[in-house]
């Protein structure tokens, strides 16, 4: 027989979730702006919050608009379901908040965005939960790392700031021989150049602020779940998940892993985490983001073409001493990249300028179209200077320690003319060179 | 709750939902049966409102299916059996069936076994005789996740079923692939996709047993339902006597329309039910 596929990712983009309004008849996504729902009868409200109905009640826990979001990002990354939050920041604690608490631990690659690393290191430290860090490609450190507190493995699709390609299938691996999940932070990649559950990886959260909304005009995040890991079967070995695999008092004494089989994460996650932190999205955030992820192939395919051709210009200009992209040879992971992200590997990169802290002020300073920000995954072309900015406490020593030289630049490429990118950054360059 | 259930070929642990409440067999007794490649979640919103409202509830995992351990049952009667089984483990004299596609059929020759232990059947999303395209057979013998994507791609009507199952956020599309690829991938001692949809084939004593029912009948179709198309389902209603509802959704009923869903499930065996019986 003609196999039925599931619907392809341009088709998702624009479809997943989302169906005419019943009440107006709207085509677009209407915004629901309201902070709650009327109960038909005290019977059904009574339902709704007992979980013997499935509907909204309350915005912080879940709201139609947002829902559309959840479930196309969901539908887009080959998962069971999502929950959107307030920031990419905040679904990184959903996600560990839901399974973990005091005296859980967390094996996490060291190559992080620095927020991701700040709370894991400090303020997640307060609460009782540690992090041991290891080098993303340093499969002994991964596995030396694992206790039996340990809930949860983590890194990013693409580290900071070298972008160090995590290799996923052998990190989930590792995890499930220990019956853990992999967590991964899929904001630099999207679902477009990678999908991490198809690799192996079972939860992944996006800073939906980046590609995903695309325009810079709103924070968000999103967790996916990919419905893979099986709580019961993990807990049944290693006793770990018995947040989800037996009675919750503080929701009806409810077993997750009972009620949904593949959503028992994403049920404790809404149920618990979005209830009591409450770091929900607002309507309007999350129909902002619809609107950039109904472009998103068209985006990131720009992207990359763009940041191919500027990683192509700096790499050969004799005012760079080195670009740190996968796609070239000379990137570590360019092996890995080819066989992970055969698409690309995204429009964000750092490139090193011969010269001083005053020679990559004055790049910066130079450049008319880049925008000097701290943000990436913006339609715009970004960049920040790491030494005069967000690292400027640093002598020299300690940003090598970092990985970030005086002359670090990170660029996020936009969907500008490219020529007109390749022209701002010639023109800057020089600026440079005679500072 | 986990029961060990005595059926042709042993004694087996079996997993029962009982909807998030402790089962109670002193209460009026009511079995969900799911389908072929699902577990008991595809039914836990109807099952809990009837746990929470008077309900003893028991939603099985079939065997060889999710947390019900051995090998999966290869016929509609015997499967049937071991329903009966798991009755007589529970210490249910008498019970509503309510089944889901394979599950309904399940239901329907249980209640024609023993027609005085079945109080109501409910038969949501079926159709008689149940038949598979040999080609799907054939694709699920040699390949079947495949089978599975094009099963899932038949099985939703929408884009977008609101407000979503069991909650908002969930895709229902990516949520039932994503089960029934497990069970798959669980299931060690057999192809699982190719035993359930071959019990659904196989099964040739629908209209016998419809003869054999005595209790009132209820059938749910989904209009838009390309898996069990409902004008398949005539014959069956007729034998049954049966009341038949139809909704606005495809094969996945409780996942596309729950409310609606447990709108009719009410009327067929709540307490509205039997007051139109009576």
């Amino acid at each position: 027989m003609p196999g039925y596929a599931n619907p392809g990712f341009d088709t998702l983009a624009l479809h997943a979730g989302a169906a005419p309004d019943p009440a107006t008849g709207a085509r677009a996504t209407p915004i629901h702006l309201t902070t709650s729902f009327v109960f038909e009868s005290s019977e059904h409200a009574a339902s709704l919050f007992n979980m013997e109905r499935s509907g909204h009640v309350y915005s912080r826990i879940s709201n139609p608009t947002n829902a559309v979001l959840e479930e196309r990002v969901a539908a887009l990354e080959g998962g069971a379901g999502s929950i959107a939050t307030a920031s990419g920041q905040a679904a990184l604690h959903l996600a560990i908040a839901t399974i973990a608490g005091a005296g859980s631990h967390v094996v996490a690659s060291s190559a992080l965005y620095g927020g991701s690393h700040n709370l894991l290191h400090y303020t997640l430290s307060r609460f009782g939960i540690s992090t041991s860090f290891v080098k993303p490609g340093d499969f002994a450190a991964w596995r030396a790392a694992i206790r039996p507190e340990t809930k949860l493995l983590f890194g990013e699709t693409l580290g900071n700031p070298g972008l160090d390609v995590l290799d996923i299938p052998t990190v989930a691996a590792i995890a499930h021989e220990n019956d853990l999940p992999l967590l991964v932070d899929s904001t630099f990649t999207t679902p477009w150049l990678m999908k991490p559950f198809e690799h192996g990886a079972d939860l992944l959260y996006h800073s939906a602020t980046k590609f995903l909304s695309g325009h810079g005009t709103v924070i968000g995040g999103v967790l996916v779940d990919s419905g893979r890991f099986d709580w019961n079967a993990a807990t049944a070995r290693s006793g770990r998940f018995t947040e989800l695999t037996r009675p919750y008092e503080g929701f009806h004494d409810m077993v997750f892993s009972d009620e949904s089989t593949v959503g028992a994460f994403l049920l404790r996650a809404r149920r618990e985490g979005l209830r009591d932190f409450g770091a929900s999205m607002s309507p309007h955030t999350a129909w902002l983001i619809l609107q950039g992820l109904e472009t998103l192939p068209l985006r990131m395919a720009r992207h990359v073409e763009n940041a191919r051709k500027v990683v192509a210009f700096l790499a050969g200009h004799p005012g760079v001493a080195s670009v740190g992209y996968p796609e070239l040879e000379s990137h570590a992971d360019h092996a890995l990249a080819k066989r992970l992200l055969p698409r690309g590997c995204g429009s964000v990169f750092s490139f090193d300028l011969r010269g001083s802290r005053e020679q990559g002020r004055a790049f910066i300073e130079a450049l008319k179209l880049f925008s000097h920000l701290a943000n990436v995954g913006d339609c715009r072309s970004l960049v920040i200077h790491p030494a005069s900015t967000t690292h400027f406490r640093m002598d020299d020593a300690a940003l090598a320690r970092a990985g970030i030289g005086p002359g670090t630049i990170r660029l996020s490429i936009g969907l500008e003319d490219p020529d007109d990118l390749l022209d701002d950054l010639k023109r800057a360059l020089k600026v440079a060179a005679k500072a | 709750m986990k029961l060990d259930v005595d059926a042709p070929g042993g004694r087996r642990q079996a997993y029962a939902y009982t909807g998030g409440k402790r089962f109670d067999a002193s209460l009026p007794a009511i079995v969900f049966l799911h389908g072929a490649m699902h577990d008991h979640s595809v039914w836990t919103l109807s099952a809990r409102w009837f746990a929470h409202h008077g309900h003893a509830v028991l939603a099985p995992d079939l065997p060889g299916h999710s947390q019900s351990t051995g090998a999966p049952l290869e016929s509609v009667e015997a499967i049937a059996d071991w329903l009966l089984a798991l009755l007589d483990a529970a210490g249910v004299d008498e019970a509503a069936l309510v089944g889901h596609s394979m599950g309904s059929l399940i239901a329907l020759e249980a209640a024609a076994r023993a027609p005085a232990r079945v109080a109501r059947l409910v038969m949501v999303g079926t159709a008689y005789p149940m038949a598979v395209s040999p080609a799907l057979l054939e694709a699920g013998e040699h390949d079947p996740f495949a089978a599975i994507d094009s099963v899932n791609a038949l099985s939703i009507s929408t884009m977008a079923g609101k407000p979503s199952y069991p909650g908002p956020g969930v895709w229902l599309h990516g949520a039932d692939r994503i089960l029934a690829r497990r069970l798959q991938m669980a299931q060690r001692d057999a192809n699982l996709f190719l035993t359930d949809f071959r019990v659904c084939d196989r099964y040739r004593g629908g209209l016998e047993a419809a003869a054999r029912v005595t209790c009132p009948t209820t059938l749910v179709l989904g209009a838009r339902d390309q898996m069990t198309w409902p004008k398949h389902a005539s014959a069956l209603a007729e034998a049954l006597r049966a009341r038949v509802v139809t909704l606005p959704t495809g094969h996945s009923v409780m996942s596309e329309a729950p409310d609606a869903l447990l709108a009719a499930l009410r009327e067929a065996v709540g307490p509205e039910s039997a007051t139109a019986a009576s």
